[in-house]
């Protein structure tokens, strides 16, 4: 029988020679990633009742929503986290400082193609983009995995997105895939899995294509997968991991739909709140007055990312109206940013950067918004009270359209400052 | 098992930063949660709730964060039930790992209005809208996830089958 990516990696993982889409399987999980949240799992896990956890060598703990501690709750939680690694020898454990976990995973080469991954984060989807099935979980489902290293799925149906055409210039993969979510709409991949592909993904770098396969999560893809190709296996040779099957759809595997995109003249995109399909092209809004600019994130917090924002700051000044702040996604993102010389740029430019990490993304450090405020941000959610006070309006774009829109102090087409 | 409540009814793509705030998520005990349950949407929600009601809800309910304790604060605020047209599938597995019955039925929340009184049979997958005298059928689960939710969740249902 014929299959997708997500059908093969999940009847590998259950042992089966193939596995039909709405068929319950029982999957052997190869890594299970958590967050700050751990200390909720691992209150849970302590119910189970488990003397040891499954296999220590496959569970990954990062510390990165509310790094450095911001509040004493916070640092018992850590100084639980700390403890716990510890006595369950977790050797995979980062703490505050070394990025987002999405980030920290690829970087030091815990992903490859074809793998089952869960994580208590709902932006696990992200490690799609290297071919793997890659799906967010909740605290008692993690807390499962410790002790039996198992969990079940039920076999998702794929959706196909055929991506052609050029990206012009300050057009990224950012709007390409805040376009589609704002065509297939908020749960318009809810339980499916989601396959990109095309000659438009195949010419994005990986930094792009992990921002495709993070952000479809808000469409609720279930998982986001893009074939890997030479990109990925040279990404992975560099972290010397080169013993993995490349596994690929069959040519007549069966999609329960495809779509297909050509975003030649697609324009910079906007996520109006407070609706992640609230989508508007840039030029539609250009003029609405902002008071925070954002750039960073799991979604976009890449070096490609401050790359264009730096392209577009350099030699500028950040409208007195507004505050610019730049979350790297890692320490090694940050370290190369210096090395480029984009830290200069921002901090010349007026921005304030912080600790990588989650940032302001989740309203709780690091630039909390007031009611009645707007923020232009790179980030992946504008819901109500995301960022902050319920008042607060919270606008989606590129790191290109929030450079552009820090130095107006209102939100600007990208494209207006090519000269 | 058989559930009666009044119906606090709610629109689609209801997500788990306005059930629960990011701000609370440093907490892990229910008691400390359920206070600010929909707080970000509905600030009186806690206040006005009776132990038992339902939530009836449109398209993509839960979407967004894969915070259990979205799922945690309304099990504990006391909703008995949340009958939506669709529900996002991390939310989804996290409310039945809580205990929380999750019910899909399109025609019941279409035809079902703010405090109308709701019986629900889980067993016979039926919905009656008390108030209007309307029967409704649900989308069927399967099994082993029915009891998961009569234990009270995965911890109790695997503590169950560790004695059993």
């Amino acid at each position: 029988m014929a299959s997708t990516i997500a059908e093969k990696i999940l009847a590998r993982a259950s042992g089966k020679k193939e596995v039909k889409s709405g068929e319950i399987v029982d999957a052997n999980i190869d890594l299970a990633m958590s967050h700050d949240n751990t200390t909720l799992v691992s209150e849970i896990f302590k119910e189970i009742d488990k003397e040891n956890v499954w296999n220590s060598q496959r569970i990954v703990i990062v510390l990165d929503h509310r790094t450095p501690a911001n509040t004493i709750t916070t640092a018992e939680n850590h100084k639980l986290i700390r403890e716990f690694v510890k006595k369950y020898n977790i050797k995979n454990f980062f703490d505050v400082g070394e990025g987002i976990c999405h980030q920290v995973l690829t970087e030091k080469g815990f992903i490859h193609p074809g793998m089952l991954i869960v994580g208590t984060d709902s932006h696990t989807t992200t490690a799609g983009a290297f071919g793997a099935f890659a799906t967010g979980i909740g605290a008692t489902d993690m807390a499962a995995v410790w002790s039996t290293g198992k969990l079940w799925f039920k076999v998702p149906r794929t959706l196909g997105f055929d991506i052609s055409g050029e990206l012009s210039k300050y057009v990224t993969s950012k709007d390409i895939i805040l376009y589609l979510i704002g065509k297939i709409g908020a749960d318009g991949a809810n339980y499916k899995a989601c396959e990109f592909y095309g000659d438009t993904i195949e010419n994005m770098s990986i930094d792009s294509r992990m921002v495709i396969s993070n952000q479809a999560m808000e469409a609720g893809a279930k998982a986001a997968i893009i074939p890997p190709d030479k990109k990925i296996l040279d990404y992975l040779k560099l972290r010397d991991k080169e013993s993995f099957e490349m596994i690929y759809s069959d040519q007549d595997a069966e999609y329960e739909k495809t779509f297909e995109f050509d975003i030649t003249n697609t324009e910079p995109q906007i996520a109006c709140p407070d609706k992640i399909n609230n989508v508007k092209p840039v030029s539609k809004l250009t003029g609405e007055k902002i008071n925070q600019a954002v750039l960073g994130s799991c979604t976009n917090g890449r070096l490609e990312d401050f790359a264009i924002a730096s392209d577009i700051l350099k030699d500028k000044t950040i409208s007195k109206k507004v505050r610019m702040i730049v979350v790297p996604a890692s320490r090694s993102v940050y370290l190369e940013a210096i090395k480029k010389g984009y830290i200069e740029i921002f901090l010349k430019a007026g921005a304030i950067i912080v600790n990588p990490g989650c940032g302001p993304c989740l309203g709780l450090h690091q630039g909390v918004l007031a009611d009645g405020e707007s923020v232009i941000s790179s980030t992946n959610r504008n819901y109500k009270g995301r960022m902050g006070a319920s008042g607060a309006e919270i606008y989606l774009g590129s790191p290109a359209t929030v450079a552009a829109s820090a130095i107006k102090g209102e939100i600007t087409n990208p494209k207006d400052m090519i000269l | 098992m058989i559930l009666k409540g009044k119906a606090i009814k709610y629109g689609n793509d209801i997500n788990t930063d306005v059930i629960i705030p990011g701000r609370y998520l440093n907490f892990v005990k229910p008691e400390e949660l359920a206070p600010h349950a929909m707080e970000n949407l509905d600030p009186d929600f806690f206040s006005k709730f009776t132990k038992g009601d339902v939530i009836v809800a449109g398209q993509n309910f839960g979407c967004g964060s894969s915070r259990e304790q979205a799922a945690m604060c309304l099990k504990y605020a006391g909703v008995g039930a949340i009958v939506a047209k669709s529900f996002a599938r991390i939310f989804y597995r996290n409310a039945i790992n809580q205990g929380l019955p999750v019910i899909e039925s399109s025609e019941a929340v279409d035809a079902t209005d703010n405090k109308d009184v709701l019986l629900i049979d889980l067993d016979k997958e039926l919905i009656k809208n008390v108030t209007k005298n309307l029967r409704f059928t649900m989308q069927p689960v399967p099994e082993f996830l029915q009891g998961i939710i009569t234990a009270g969740g995965l911890v109790p249902w695997l503590q169950e089958k560790s004695h059993s």
